[in-house]
């Protein structure tokens, strides 16, 4: 008779570990190869773990809900012949089937039981006393360890997990270490580009931010309807075509906003073409590719171009040709669009526009409160050669556009 | 005039829930007003809970006389003769019990410093209310709302309460037992009311539309009920549906699948227990812009508030647990507090439920079905009461009750406790107490309890969940 332990296997590619869900055999079973022994869950899927060989189940590690490390040995066989182990290996762990609740260490340094063990109800078990002083001091008792027998969380328990210091930004497993040490990322290629191109524009130009608000109801209904209704193979629409499209009306209105401060020659230099860059966040880092000659383009193909080119950018297929030539940006955060924000300017561009969130928000009207889907948008301008007046106009024309967006298309 | 007053806490309904959250705000230094329509004490103590039992113990009384006056009697007790029932004399000795607790719950409301008015409220919007009293109209203003309006029983349109169409408040109230009693609904009301009035020598039937009675129990913890409702000769009707009633007063009543076929019952009084609804009109909660459930209860969260800023609502009428008088008190002392400034919510692990039937049932915690549903590794123990010294001098163990735990297979934590059987009720704190405190099967074991009582049979069950109880084998 020999022991065979087997021990958790690699259940997919980039698992580390898994949770036992269910044993399907309980120990002293006979077992063939094959039968299913124990269901395990990974952030993928559940797997069922067949049996290796066949035998009797000597040892089980790992009650349902907790968490096995690959590599871990789960389970040890008695079989026919000589088997794969020692057994001396399993028995200097402790095995959790063998361990019964009133015989477990009340020492908490020694096993602080996981919170995890708490399967089948994910309340954790304290008494009526415990849980309102938890409630009243703001303590989340689903991050405390119970010392008490079953993981009970008791008024020491807390004390403990205070004193600790923050009650929430540690999972509770076990004392928590002051962390020393450092990481150095090299700045290269790309972020030192970044960092350069940042830096110039930022110590250069003279920035100031302007914000407003955008009544966008009825440029969302129009949106909404040519999504539905648009042509097979033509591209959904988001809001930023719209957008692009108003401002070749807007810029066409401001020629001194879609301009280049040549500032080493001190001269600006006004463009006829309309050539939007479009702050892409990719993988590598951030790109602006830009749509070029917006202002010949139909909404459809604006839509179709600046999908194009932010793919590219994505992919890393964008050529130089792509990624320069632009005469002003737009910086869209998409859901992440927050409220606000200061952009900085695409230097020698003079101006930036930032779109933020667009969301269904009260706003009064003819002194009532009324529900519209309200967008918000940021800019910022080069002060040394655009006035505060002419940056808030160009805003102002472009929100006039998105307001009306029938007038986008006159 | 109208008289004008503010406060910071108004309750309406004095009720379980509605009164102890007016005793706690006003121990609390809030200025409160309680508004009850009839008396203080509220369904539980004036029409359900009290006056039940009140008529349940007595008719209890009444039955065991009558074995006693049997030839050879019982116990070595003989009475000459049968015990004669005097129907307006158990009535009014219920009433006095009743009585007691209605003074002592206004002397309580009147010492916490909360003032009761008697009258009818009626919203005018959701801070606002007016109440027509017996002196006259007063609108009330108040910083803080408890809704604690509680239920009302259900009507059958098809044979409407009135005349000889009783609901329980009625069947408290009877100036003589009926020959006999039709009780249309097996819940637990109608079966507490419908086993007392067997006991006190009506004929009762009982019509249920499920295929058993208590359909909320499992069968283990129902069949002691059934076979004493075969013992006291109550004839049970499964599957069938009330029709209504016909010139006689008799009820008509089909089987389910049989619906042509109408049958009918001899009826004196017919007692509808169908079960109770949230009382949630007549006082205008409409105008008070909360937001109510599909089947009418008011919507809150698990501090027991409305969608409407400072209005509460517990008890009976919210959407938040069954419908118990201590659910309903611990809410309303839940909210007085939270209106007095702390941060409470109501979260028990294990709400008890008690059916006083004869047989009792008490369930506290997951059965084990509802255990094994929700993913717990099950052990299931049992303890028969006719295993307990004290329960044989009581006799309790007649009704062949037991007492069964429910616990994790692997920390041995106690899950849930269901016990069947005469007096168990008493028991109940203990069951809720472990669960609450999350005692393991090893916690009660390691208690000693006390001989000869009931509760070793709690002690004896935990044992045998561990597989090592010491009276049975």
């Amino acid at each position: 008779m020999g022991i065979y332990s087997f021990k958790l296997p690699d259940i997919g590619e980039g698992v580390v570990e898994g949770e036992v869900v269910a044993w399907h055999v309980e120990i002293g079973a006979t077992v063939k190869e094959d039968d299913p022994v124990l269901d395990v869950m990974t952030d993928k899927a559940t797997v069922t773990i067949p049996c290796p060989v066949d035998g009797t189940v000597r040892t089980r590690r790992g009650n349902v809900g907790e968490i096995l490390p690959v590599g871990q040995t789960c389970i040890t066989f008695e079989v026919e012949g000589e088997g794969n182990s020692t057994g001396e290996e399993e028995e200097s762990e402790p095995v959790v089937e063998e361990s019964a609740p009133e015989k477990k260490s009340k020492t908490k340094a020694v096993t602080p039981p996981a919170p995890s063990s708490r399967g089948g109800n994910s309340k954790p078990l304290a008494s009526p006393a415990v849980r309102r002083r938890a409630k009243e001091e703001g303590l989340d008792l689903s991050k405390v360890s119970g010392s008490g027998p079953a993981g009970r969380i008791t008024h020491e328990d807390l004390d403990d997990w205070k004193d600790a210091g923050s009650p929430v930004a540690a999972a509770g497993h076990g004392p928590r270490e002051a962390k020393v040490g450092t990481t150095e990322i090299p700045v290269v290629g790309l972020r030192r580009k970044i960092a350069e191109q940042m830096h110039k524009s930022y110590s250069n130009i003279a920035h100031f931010s302007y914000f407003e608000d955008v009544d966008v109801t009825n440029l969302e209904e129009l949106r909404q309807h040519l999504n539905s209704t648009r042509p097979e193979g033509a591209p959904k629409l988001t809001y930023l075509p719209f957008i692009m499209q108003a401002l070749v009306k807007a810029l066409s209105e401001r020629p001194e906003c879609n301009a280049h401060y040549d500032d080493e020659r001190e001269v600006i230099i006004r463009h006829e073409a309309i050539n939007l860059g479009i702050a892409t966040q990719t993988e590598r880092g951030l790109y602006v590719p830009v749509v070029k000659n917006v202002e010949a383009m139909d909404l459809w193909q604006t839509a179709a171009e600046m999908g194009r080119v932010t793919n590219a950018a994505k992919s890393g297929d964008a050529s130089l040709e792509e990624l320069s030539g632009s005469t002003f940006t737009i910086t869209s955060l998409g859901k992440m669009g927050g409220t606000g924000a200061t952009p900085i300017i695409n230097h020698p561009e003079v101006g930036i526009l930032g779109v933020h969130n667009a969301s269904d928000s009260a706003v009064v009207r003819d002194g009532n409160i009324v529900i519209r889907r309200i967008m918000k948008l940021s800019s910022s301008w080069d002060h040394r050669v655009v006035d505060g007046f002419d940056g808030a106009m160009l805003v102002q024309i472009l929100k006039n556009y998105l307001e009306h967006p029938a007038t986008i298309f006159m | 005039m109208v008289e004008q007053k503010k406060c910071q806490v108004l309750v309406i309904g004095a009720g379980p829930g509605g009164y102890v959250a007016a005793i706690r705000a006003g121990q609390l230094g809030l200025s409160t007003i309680i508004v009850e329509g009839e008396k203080a004490g509220g369904t539980c103590l004036i029409r359900g809970c009290i006056p039940s039992k009140a008529m349940i113990n007595a008719a209890h009384k009444l039955h065991d006389l009558s074995a006693m006056a049997k030839e050879g009697g019982h116990m070595g007790i003989s009475i000459p003769g049968p015990a004669e029932l005097n129907m307006e004399g158990l009535v009014a000795w219920k009433d006095g019990i009743v009585k007691r607790l209605n003074k002592g719950v206004e002397n309580l409301l009147k010492r916490a410093g909360a003032e009761l008015i008697n009258g009818w409220a009626e919203f005018i919007d959701a801070k606002t209310c007016k109440v027509s009293s017996a002196d006259g109209d007063i609108r009330i203003e108040a910083e803080n709302v408890i809704l604690a309006n509680g239920s009302v029983p259900t009507e059958l349109p098809f044979m409407p309460f009135g005349g000889d169409v009783i609901s329980s408040r009625e069947a408290l109230d009877l100036k003589e037992v009926p020959d006999d009693l039709v009780v249309v609904g097996g819940g637990y009301i109608g079966l507490e009311l419908g086993i007392a009035f067997a006991h006190l020598g009506s004929n009762v039937s009982v019509l249920e539309a499920m295929d058993t009675v208590l359909p909320i129990f499992d069968k283990e913890l129902r069949r002691p009920v059934e076979l004493n409702l075969k013992r006291l000769g109550v004839k049970v009707h499964t599957g069938v549906f009330a029709k209504g009633i016909d010139d006689e007063g008799n009820v008509q009543y089909a089987a389910k699948d049989e619906q042509e076929n109408i049958k009918t019952l001899k009826a004196d009084k017919v007692l509808v227990t169908v079960g109770r609804r949230p009382n949630n009109n007549g006082w205008g909660l409409e105008e008070m812009g909360i937001k109510t459930s599909e089947h009418g209860f008011v919507i809150v969260d698990e501090k027991c508030a409305t969608n409407m800023r400072g209005v509460y609502c517990i008890g009976d009428l919210a959407e938040r647990g069954a419908m118990l008088a201590h659910n309903a008190s611990s809410q309303g002392e839940m909210v007085a507090e939270i209106i007095a400034g702390n941060i409470r919510e109501w979260d028990p692990v294990a709400v008890p439920a008690i059916v006083f039937t004869e047989p009792e049932i008490v369930e506290v915690g997951l059965s084990p079905e509802q255990a094994s549903a929700e993913g717990h590794p099950v052990i299931v123990g049992k303890f028969p009461l006719a295993a307990n010294g004290r329960a044989l001098t009581m006799e309790a163990e007649k009704t062949g009750g037991f007492i069964r735990v429910v616990a994790r297979d692997d920390d041995h934590r106690i899950l849930g406790v269901q016990a069947v059987g005469s007096h168990v009720s008493e028991l109940s704190g203990e069951f809720t107490l472990a669960i609450e405190m999350g005692a393991l099967l090893e916690d009660v074991a390691g208690t000693i309890h006390a001989h000869p009582t009931m509760s070793e049979a709690f002690h004896e069950a935990v044992l045998a969940t561990l597989g090592h109880a010491i009276h049975i084998t």
